[in-house]
């Protein structure tokens, strides 16, 4: 577990605003969305890799960023010590190949005028899996794989529940042996007891097939079980980073604590310990200096308002962005 | 039905049926759903989609009467509104039992300020005058915890974020002083931070304004940290309700304990989870036993031919299975 | 965990097919029959038309209608039915030549513009702008004027102007479905951009074109016969509809019957295929 699979170095990433001629003349900067903002990490081969946040903190954007959806403005993104961006690499495929992103949307993630035989074919034949016999006893392995049966083939996707395409979705990404998965709120859509199906089917997987996993998503309870390491953004940045179970069992940044403290716990007298945030998520427009937390931080002191902390490792614990988390006391 | 109190109930539900569709289709959404409700106490719904949560929650209201039929009867202060007119319906929603939704900006007119629509419901429902109804909207989203309310009356819900416009919504329901909150899935759609503040609000207000609210979710985490009854729901009917301390402490339907095990909470990390194989049966075509039998981890030949109704031997417990799982307290280690 | 049947949904298990409901939908078929109808006339003239359409009876000229000729005769003394059947050879294909060019051209420009964006969309927004300014009808008489007149000029001026359309139709199309994650998933997978494009995108941003194509099918009839009436399209002897109608023009006080006829074929093929494009809009839709 030490060989960094995919690395993300310092990743900008901005949404350009739409100017309007009144901004032009009158001097106005462009409204830009500030998605990410430095953003490094190393995805090591075999671990899941957590990755939590509010709405709006990028960790989306982050996710379609490794997998070439999106450009990023600044930094680099290097698999197998490879810029994936540059000119030569992104003419080669074989990186889509290898690294597969899952997508939230059971509905509008599948081609609904296609069937899953037409769907898994398709990607076999695009990437040339397999002889064009073999086609039809390594859709077969797959659907088995993701515990579907093999009438499923012949369906179309508005024929299955949510958390059946989420199975045929993982089906297609694994039709071409990925290394890497990338998963954004892979079960945020589906109802509580599918979730656990569908998890259970990724851990699963992971072992047999030894896959690399990013599994990005808002539910702590979740990304808490799936994790080995877990990365905390917000307004687009890393604030905190380690191993998982030290992460959740004593997290180090304000951020952290509080999203923690926010889960709604299932045991009914775990009422009235909370850590109550004041105030919003700040709009990505518009990002407060110093420390993007500090405007609901209730630790904050002036140097906050006007210095950026960086991410630096802690002893015993892993990487935090704050000035102050040797002094502040975990609730 | 529920906890003996010494509140008398202000709703009390008894045999809600509704039925979509008409001719050989019709879609059993709702079947002989009965709870009630006290003054200043939240009563949560939950269960998965499909259960009809959503569904009797808006029959309450007579809401469900343009696509089917609702059938039994919801006691509102002694008078039964199933068999009210859709006139007298208009008069009782938004005024004395009002309404808030998971999307608040479906829900909220884009084109009027937020003033202007809390003046409507107050214009509605009661006797104030203009200079009144004014204070009222201020005192609302102060209440609601809207800063410089004042000088936010006359801005448009788009101006608010996804959490104030939940809170604006709250504040337009509220504005008329309802007795009774029915809440579809408020902080779904908001992120964990935001979803503690907004659930915090609809408990103090519920105290404050000795209200009763009935909860509709899907996260047993919510039901936790707010409710103070619950009915879990399950191919349309209530499959255990009771005490939230209880229900989630010791559930007793295997249903609920397959929820509260499929929720990954002290549970070892990267094992596999609980879950309930299968899922949930077509309304359309439902076992003539119990709903939950072809999932069940410990159905009996009974189970399969007959449907346990729903019963009450402790007197503050419901659960409507045969074979109720007796394991005091272990879902929640 | 593996024990996961199909049919258990709650969504009706068994639903209508494509053509049941197609036969619940009165609309729809009237708009099917008139079609079906008129392509037969257009098919096989000769086999429904009761007299040659140019045969020529000076004995005959201007009857009205009667048994032997339910349209009358025209100031030729040829017979009226037998000219209207045989029109509908010519403006049937009218129907078609006029506007699948225009939409080959269109959906592929189209659906390249709203794939890449950028500067070809650019180029492309200030093309369209500048060809819709125009009015539809000047512009075509602009391009058929220095073309000259007759039926494949007529088409191409049609085609020239009537591309922008589908075009515009398509191009935003594609971009609505560009934000389903289906065609990020196939950009995940690796495939290529025509493969994106022609195979994924194109065959779920086709319905709203298909819809509108029925409705300038009968746009391209009545364009097509109001060039033939202006002398601009189809030319006499040739029998078309607006021909028709512009040789009965003189007489249309006492041979009504000239003029009135071919202008029913008119407005019934019209009518057909807008309600074609009405029940289309519901029968294309993918399900979910």
């Amino acid at each position: 577990m030490t060989e960094a699979v995919l690395e993300i170095k310092d990743v900008n990433l901005a949404f350009k605003g739409k100017r309007t001629v009144l901004d032009v003349l009158s001097n106005r900067p462009s409204r830009d969305v500030h998605a990410l903002n430095g953003v490094s990490l190393d995805l090591r081969r075999g671990e899941t890799l957590g990755v939590v946040g509010e709405s709006g903190c990028g960790k989306s954007t982050l996710a379609r960023c490794i997998v070439r959806l999106y450009e990023p403005n600044d930094g680099e993104i290097l698999f197998q010590g490879k810029d994936v961006f540059e000119a030569s690499e992104r003419k080669d495929r074989s990186y889509n190949r290898r690294v597969q992103m899952m997508f939230q949307d059971p509905y509008s993630s599948l081609n609904p005028r296609m069937t899953t035989r037409q769907i898994l074919s398709e990607a076999l034949k695009v990437h040339d899996m397999c002889k064009e016999v073999d086609i039809p006893e390594k859709m077969s392995g797959l659907m088995d794989l993701v515990q579907l049966p093999e009438d499923a083939l012949d369906k179309y996707p508005h024929e299955f529940s949510g958390g059946q395409r989420q199975r045929i979705g993982i089906a297609r990404a694994l039709a071409v042996e990925p290394e890497v998965l990338i998963a954004d709120e892979l079960v945020s859509a589906l109802d509580v007891s599918v979730q656990a199906q569908i998890v259970n089917l990724l851990l699963d997987l992971q072992e047999r097939l030894q896959l690399t996993i990013l599994f990005v998503a808002h539910d702590l309870r979740l990304v808490r079980h799936v994790s080995n390491r877990v990365a905390v953004i917000y307004l687009g940045r890393i604030v905190e980073i380690g191993d998982s179970e030290t992460l959740f069992a004593n997290p180090s940044h304000p951020y952290s604590q509080a999203l923690l403290s926010a889960a709604p716990s299932l045991d009914p007298d775990d009422k009235g310990k909370k850590i109550h945030l004041e105030g919003e998520l700040p709009s990505p427009l518009d990002i407060p200096p110093g420390c993007p937390f500090h405007v609901r931080c209730r630790h904050k002191t002036p140097k906050c308002t006007t210095e950026l902390p960086r991410l630096r490792p802690l002893d015993g614990r892993g990487s935090v962005a704050c000035h102050h988390a040797e002094e502040i006391e975990n609730v | 039905m529920t906890l003996k109190s010494v509140h008398s109930p202000i709703l009390q539900v008894e045999d809600l049926c509704t039925t979509f569709g008409s001719g050989i289709a019709t879609i059993p959404a709702v079947r002989d759903v009965s709870f009630s409700v006290n003054k200043g106490e939240i009563l949560g719904l939950v269960g998965e989609s499909g259960s009809g949560k959503s569904v009797t929650l808006r029959s309450l209201l007579g809401l469900s009467r343009r696509y089917g039929e609702t059938t039994g009867s919801v006691y509102w202060k002694g008078d039964n509104l199933v068999v009210r007119s859709e006139a007298d319906m208009r008069r009782i929603r938004g005024g004395e039992i009002a309404m808030i939704f998971q999307e608040p900006m479906t829900s909220l007119n884009p084109l009027l300020t937020v003033g202007m629509q809390i003046d409507e419901t107050l214009k509605a429902h009661t006797a104030m005058n203009a200079s009144e109804r004014k204070a009222r909207a201020v005192e609302m989203l102060d209440l609601v915890g809207i800063p410089a309310a004042r000088s936010r009356l006359g801005e448009y819900p788009h101006q608010f974020s996804g959490g104030m416009r939940q809170r604006v919504m709250i504040a337009i329901a509220l504005a008329a002083r309802p007795q009774l909150l029915l809440a579809d899935e408020p902080t779904t759609a908001l992120d964990v931070t935001i979803q503690a503040q907004i659930l915090d609000l609809i408990l103090s207000l519920a105290k404050d304004f000795d209200m009763g609210v009935v909860l509709v979710t899907h996260d047993l985490g919510v039901v936790a940290q707010t409710c103070d009854q619950v009915a879990v729901m399950y191919a349309g009917r209530i499959v255990e309700q009771g005490a939230v301390r209880q229900v989630l402490r010791a559930p007793q339907h295997p249903y609920t304990v397959g929820l509260m095990r499929s929720v990954p909470e002290n549970v070892p990390p990267r094992t596999p989870l609980y879950s309930i194989p299968g899922t949930p049966p077509s309304l359309l075509s439902l076992p003539e036993g119990c709903a939950f039998s072809a999932r069940c981890p410990q159905k009996t030949v009974l189970c399969e031919q007959s449907r346990p109704h729903l019963t009450n031997e402790t007197g503050e417990r419901a659960v409507a299975c045969f074979s109720r799982v007796e394991t005091q307290g272990d879902a929640v280690a | 965990m593996t024990d996961l049947s199909l049919s258990s949904e709650i969504k009706p298990s068994r639903r209508p097919s494509r053509m049941q409901i197609a036969l619940r939908k009165p609309g729809f078929m009237a708009g099917a029959a008139i079609i079906g109808a008129s392509t037969v006339l257009a098919l096989f003239p000769n086999v429904f038309a009761p007299h040659d359409p140019n045969f020529i009876d000076y004995l005959a000229v201007r009857q009205p209608p009667s048994w032997q000729h339910p349209f009358g005769t025209d100031l030729l003394g040829r017979d009226s039915l037998s000219r209207v059947i045989w029109a509908y050879s010519i403006n049937m294909q009218m129907a078609v030549l006029a506007t699948v060019f225009a939409l080959t051209i269109g959906v592929i420009i189209g659906a390249l513009v709203g794939y890449y964006r950028g500067i070809a969309d650019m180029i492309f927004g200030r093309v369209v702008d500048a060809i819709i300014t125009f009015p539809f009808l000047v512009l075509v008489i602009a391009v058929v004027a220095v073309l000259g007149p007759g039926l494949i000029n007529m088409y191409i001026a049609i085609t020239l102007v009537g591309w922008v359309y589908y075009a515009r139709l398509m191009r935003a199309e594609v971009i609505s479905q560009m934000t389903n994650d289906y065609a990020s998933a196939g950009i995940v997978m690796g495939y290529s951009d025509l493969r994106i494009i022609f195979r994924h995108l194109l065959p779920n941003a086709l319905t709203p074109i298909i819809v509108y194509w029925m409705t300038d099918m009968a746009l391209a009839i009545l364009l097509g016969s109001s060039l033939g009436y202006l002398g601009l399209g189809a030319q006499p002897p040739q029998a078309e509809w607006g021909v028709l109608i512009a040789e009965g023009r003189n007489f249309i006080t006492t041979a009504w019957w000239l003029s009135l006829m071919p202008g029913i074929a008119i407005v019934l093929t019209g009518l057909g295929f807008s309600l074609i494009g009405d029940g289309l809009a519901d029968l294309l839709r993918p399900r979910g």
